[in-house]
């Protein structure tokens, strides 16, 4: 890969989109402070900085969706004004989201088309999607409903869309999350192909090895300020990660000797249809999590997670009582409360609306999962202080930021909410532990503390299993990962042996057989042919 | 009671069984369609039956007063959609729950057509015209049927074709649909949800209003407080019933219409049958169909427009 | 320009409180404004809707009689609204109580019973009214089937079946062909309280409700997995609670009190079964929850006040020959201007500048 600075590329004399000073307040809160930044065509240019770092506010800015409080934006030189997304479409400029803007029971054409301005017939839209996804490789049908597709899938609409307007900048907000690393390569070779065509394109991530690998520059947001524009392939990722983060955050200590506990969470030959015709069937899941260990779960969203969190914690419930063992009590036919009386708890994904109820006090949200077993209810009645007292206390420990002693869940911030979820369960000291996602949209510092909050409550001997997309978070703190994939449970492997290359593999599907297959003669033959 | 039998036989397979399931069926299937444009674009409009009632009242007063059935028609309509307007500012402009609206409408929509109809009570018009066309109206069975019917009974028809062809030929149907699928992401992708959902909601609201002055203007030439007798709520039920599709909508009317026949028809004949029971059949009858068509399984669950019910403010 | 609505951080309690005094003073004017429109003195005729039942120590006795199953059924209902569980068929549970009671009082009729009558008579009125209520919650929970519908269709339903009870069977052989049940003997009618006036045992029951109402919302588990369940659902699941447990909960304790008001109202003010003898309460009850914010004791006093429409509106009938329908439009109205005020406690409204166009913004 050629340095485009270094060729002396003609393209780099004017920047096609400027932000001069650009800044953006809100009330006391100044999310973007005098921000300077250039990006220039046949260029990828990298918008780095952790949650809250300001970069979607800038990005919306250059997308006309928010209004800078101060500061300008140039397009080819010329100060513009952007009054909304479609102008600045209109411009050249088109943006794929994180969260993707989809209708799930109308099809891929009908969706493309309504990404679109209504000037073209919706066959002519079906027809130049069909002609651009099949120009980029990114396949798609256009006759099949969304809700059919998995999320890689459903990003490419979402790029095709963008495609189809002939952009001169393409702006991509973390891409690569919900992408196994096989996808992302296939992503990263489109964009490749999008830099030679001499589109400008801005890169959002958190994700430095990619950055390092894909993008020509990179600007570093922090505290809603630019802190430095670099060339990240001339940087460390150590040196990246402290422009991002500012002061050294903790690192988090890992225990490294255990003794052999016993097996606190075992999963035996689980299988579970889906409970809607959306959802993804569990097929002979098993895996054994120890007292005193960390487990992780990785795969990319939509390969049963959700289903798999729904079967562990008790809302949905198996045929089996001993296809899920908690403690050594045999609960699969055991609803929520009894696995929670058995020693478990359990952190959902989504902290709004699943793990607490938004509207509700802390305190309510409290008693939301310790009524089972946790001493705040009397025959019947709520016993208050209780409550409050937990709440009191999770703040104390876990460092939760609020503006009263008893506020609604909706009004905290979300690293400070998930503490608080995450709190309120560790308080109870619970044998075993299983969190979804648990540092998902969350600031660094409250995943550090999330981090190790989970690390301490192992080596106090309880059995954590996490289920998470962070493969880099699980790496961190897992002692075995098994993937996920269609349903179904790899084998967990020692996090200290295996590469992320064949955590990829598995994630995206592949690779079984690499494990599996080693024993067998017939097994190696496959090996070969596929290496 | 083998008699029984066969002269119930003899009258399904009648003239006057299909013409009393099209008039019968004609102002679910008016009230209906409205309901599912509105429901497709996410929102769930239980004041039917107060929007229809209005539309009773208003309509015949304005016929009465007028003399003439469309000028009636008109103020049916002007009623519903006024109806209508009301729940929209409510629930797209304040976010209010959308069942307690509806609600509310339903009770408001009923005292009021209460109030403007007792003036009208055994007052008398002509009803709507027939059509009369030289040879084919003359035509044994068929002539009654298709071309001897009021305007209502065609307008029912071309709605539901309009609708149809709405929905799923056009790039306005097209986005409707969408808003009712996702709203976050309409709005995201610059579509104006609150004014679509109005104007689906208006024209909800202008059906059920058409529908109710069917009621006094063709099928009977005079208004009762009251005489909806809960149509409105069975044109909700019917686009359950339907799944949220047009054509399957005319097929639920038309089942509806089925069961007023049958209420006529036995009594009629003069089967023994106490009079509730037969009264009570329309409803017994949408119990019966909710309960079919919906299954936890969900096949009701899978057609239902995603973002049916669900309030929308958009995060500034 | 334009009006929009801002979610608030937080709920405001002082709307919480001030939302339903505003409701009712903006029906009010909207009422002057309606009797002005139908040539009638404003003031005047607001005072006769509003004061006049006030002033007379018998009118004050019907408010407490018309207001007994108001605040009864809209407590039941407020259970079923705070947990999302649409009970409309309140009014057809009602008289299904009113029936289920009636029988045993007409099987006994004429023949010498002990005072046992009167209690079994409550509580098979309780018990008709929560099994009634239990078929719209078995279908939903069982089909998927919307209580809405199915609850209010049973409310037809009901009532073909008490009128085909009332001139068939259970007809007063000695009344004269009139389609109503022959009175009820005095042991098997509810017992006067205030002697001169109407006010029966009743009222005593109803301020109990509240009383038990206020402390299993306020202060029980019970309580907290209603209100969850009408606060996040999905919360509600992972919290423990079965969410179709609480639906059957909700419809029966509601059509149980429904039908308990139902068997007391006609053993009771009416003293006999007959077709037409509920002014809808089943229905102004739902506007009594909602006015009484699905709180108790705000029931207690939404119930009251609607209970005051309803003398009111007759006291007008006669006095200044306003029609009876004019309550029903005012208990509308009130409902409209309820639910309107009710969305300033989550909401705050403000009036934008937009510039070209409006801003956008994206999750």
């Amino acid at each position: 890969m050629q340095d485009a600075s270094q060729l002396g590329n003609p393209a780099r004399t004017q920047p096609i989109l400027s932000a001069v000073g650009v800044s953006k307040r809100y009330g006391d809160f100044l999310a973007n402070d005098r921000i300077d930044l250039d990006l220039y065509p046949a260029e990828i240019h990298a918008l780095l900085g952790e949650n809250g770092a300001g970069k979607s506010t800038l990005v919306k800015i250059m997308y006309g969706l928010i209004q800078p409080s101060a500061g300008e934006l140039r397009w080819k030189g010329q100060g513009i004004v952007l009054h909304g997304p479609s102008q600045a479409r209109e411009l050249g400029i088109a943006m794929v989201f994180q969260h993707f803007s989809l209708f799930e029971s109308l099809t891929v054409a009908e969706n493309v088309a309504l990404g679109l301005p209504a000037k073209e017939s919706l066959a002519a839209i079906a027809a130049r999607s069909a002609d651009t996804s099949r120009r980029y490789g990114l396949p798609l049908d256009p006759k099949r409903e969304v809700w059919r597709l998995s999320v890689g899938e459903r990003q490419r609409i979402e790029i095709v869309r963008a495609l189809m307007q002939d952009p001169k900048l393409l702006i991509l907000d973390e891409p690569t999350a919900v992408l196994t690393p096989q996808e992302a390569d296939q992503l990263f070779a489109v964009l490749e192909r999008l830099k030679q065509e001499g589109r400008a394109i801005l890169y959002i991530s958190h994700k430095l090895d990619e950055v390092k690998r894909l993008c020509d520059t990179a600007t570093i947001l922090r505290g809603g300020k630019k802190v430095a524009t670099c060339d990240p392939r001339r940087e460390t990722a150590a040196s990246l990660a402290r422009m991002m983060v500012g002061s050294e955050i903790g690192e988090v200590k890992a225990v490294n000797e255990r003794g052999v506990l016993q097996s606190r969470l075992v999963i035996a030959h689980l299988s579970l249809e889906p409970g809607d015709p959306h959802g993804m069937r569990l097929a002979d899941l098993s895996l054994a999590v120890q007292g005193g260990e960390i487990v992780g779960i990785a795969g990319v969203a939509g390969n049963g997670q959700d289903e798999l969190f729904s079967a562990l914690s008790g809302e949905r419930l198996s045929d089996v009582g001993d296809a899920i063992i908690i403690n050594g009590n045999p609960v699969g036919r055991l609803g929520v409360t009894e696995r929670r009386r058995a020693g478990a708890a359990f952190v959902p994904e989504e902290r709004l609306g699943h793990g607490t109820a938004p509207r509700m006090k802390l305190s309510e949200n409290a008693l939301l999962t310790g009524h089972a077993a946790s001493g705040m209810v009397k025959r019947g009645f709520v016993d208050r202080p209780a409550t409050l007292a937990v709440v009191d206390r999770a703040t104390e420990k876990f460092d939760v930021r609020k503006g009263k002693r008893d506020p609604e869940a909706a009004s905290l911030s979300g690293g400070n909410l998930q503490k608080f979820v995450v709190g309120r369960e560790i308080l109870r000291e619970p044998g075993v532990l299983v969190a979804s996602q648990p540092t998902w949209g969350v600031d660094a510092g409250a995943a550090s503390t999330i981090r190790q909050a989970l690390i301490d409550l192992a080596a106090r001997g309880s059995a954590i299993l996490v289920i998470s997309q962070d493969l880099d978070e699980l790496i961190e703190i897992a002692d075995r990962i098994a993937v996920m994939f269609h349903g179904t449970l790899s084998a967990p492997l020692v996090t200290g042996n295996v590469t992320k290359e064949t955590l990829g593999l598995l994630m995206g599907g592949a690779g079984r057989d690499v494990l599996s297959g080693a024993k067998s003669a017939g097994g190696e033959q496959k090996h070969a042919a596929g290496a | 009671m083998v008699e029984s039998l066969i002269e119930i036989g003899k009258l399904i397979f009648s003239v006057s069984f299909i013409l009393t399931v099209i008039t019968a069926s004609t102002p679910l299937l008016i009230a209906g369609a409205g309901e599912l444009v509105a429901e497709r674009s996410g929102v769930l409009n239980l004041g039917v039956e107060g929007m229809m009632i209005m539309g009773a009242a208003c309509g015949f007063a304005g016929a009465y007063t007028s003399g003439s059935i469309v000028i009636g028609a008109v103020c049916g309509v002007l009623a519903g959609a006024a109806c209508s307007a009301i729940f929209a500012a409510l629930t797209l402009g304040l976010a209010v729950n959308q069942v307690a609206a509806g609600l509310a409408l339903t009770i408001f929509g009923t005292g009021l057509s209460g109030l403007i109809g007792r003036g009208f009570v055994g007052a008398r018009i002509s009803p709507a015209p027939k059509l009369d066309l030289p040879v084919l109206t003359g035509l044994p069975g068929i002539g009654q049927i298709f071309f001897g019917q009021d305007a209502f009974v065609y307008a029912s028809i071309a709605l539901i074709v309009g609708i149809w062809y709405f929905l799923y030929r056009t790039r306005a149907g097209l986005v409707l649909r969408a808003v009712g699928d996702n709203h976050a992401s309409a709005y995201a992708l610059g579509y104006r949800v609150l004014r679509i959902r109005l104007l689906a909601v208006l024209f909800g609201g202008a059906c059920a209003g058409l529908a109710g002055a069917f009621l006094p203007l063709a099928y009977t030439p005079f208004f009762i407080p009251g005489m909806t007798a809960g149509r409105g709520w069975i044109a909700v039920a019917l686009v359950v019933f339907a799944s949220w599709k047009p054509g399957r909508l005319v097929g639920g009317a038309y089942l509806f219409g089925a069961v007023t026949f049958l209420q006529l028809s036995v009594q009629a004949l003069g089967l023994g049958i106490p009079p509730q029971l037969m009264s009570s059949l329309p409803y017994l009858a949408t119990i019966a169909v909710l309960v079919l068509i919906s299954s936890k399984r969900g096949t009701a669950g899978l057609a239902a427009p995603a973002s049916l019910g669900l309030v929308f403010v958009p995060d500034r | 320009m334009q009006l929009v609505l801002e979610k608030r951080p937080e709920r405001s309690a002082f709307a919480a409180v001030v939302s339903p005094l505003i409701a009712i003073s903006l029906s009010l004017m909207s009422m002057a404004a309606m009797f002005a429109a139908m040539g009638k003195n404003p003031i005047t005729s607001l005072g006769v809707y509003f004061l006049d039942p006030l002033t007379d120590s018998y009118s004050l006795g019907e408010l407490v009689v018309k207001a007994t199953p108001l605040v009864m059924i809209g407590i039941g209902l407020s259970f079923c609204y705070i947990a999302n569980i649409w009970n409309i068929g309140a009014e057809g549970q009602f008289l299904i109580g009113a029936v289920a009671g009636s029988w045993l009082a007409v099987r006994t009729n004429g023949t010498s019973v002990g005072p046992w009558v009167l209690p079994v008579m409550l509580f098979l009125g309780a018990l008709g009214g929560a099994l009634y209520a239990l078929i719209p919650a078995l279908c939903k929970i069982r089909f998927g089937a919307s209580e809405i519908l199915t609850s209010l269709m049973l409310v037809y339903i009901a009532n073909y079946g008490m009128d085909y009870l009332v001139r068939g069977p259970w007809r007063d052989p000695h009344g004269l062909n009139f389609p109503t049940t022959a009175d009820f003997d005095p042991v098997a009618t509810v017992p006067i309280l205030v002697p001169g006036s109407r006010v029966h045992a009743g009222a005593l029951i109803a301020l109990v409700v509240v009383g038990l109402g206020a402390v299993l919302l306020g202060r029980t588990i019970m309580g907290f997995e209603i209100r969850l369940l009408g606060a996040a659902p999905r919360a509600a699941r992972f919290s423990g609670f079965d969410p179709d447990k609480l639906v059957i909960f909700t419809f029966a304790v509601s059509g149980a009190l429904a039908g308990l008001a139902g068997i007391i109202e006609v053993a009771g003010p009416v003293g006999h079964l007959q077709p037409d003898f509920s002014p809808g309460y089943g229905f102004t009850a739902i506007i009594a929850a909602f006015l009484g914010r699905l709180n108790p004791v705000g029931v207690l006093i939404a119930g009251l006040f609607l209970a005051l429409t309803f003398i009111g509106g007759e006291n007008a009938e006669i006095a200044i020959k306003l029609p009876l329908d004019l309550t029903k439009v005012f208990q509308g109205v009130l409902l409209f201007y309820v639910l309107a005020c009710d969305s300033l406690i989550a909401y705050r409204v403000r009036l934008l500048r937009t510039q070209h166009g409006r801003e956008f913004a994206h999750g």
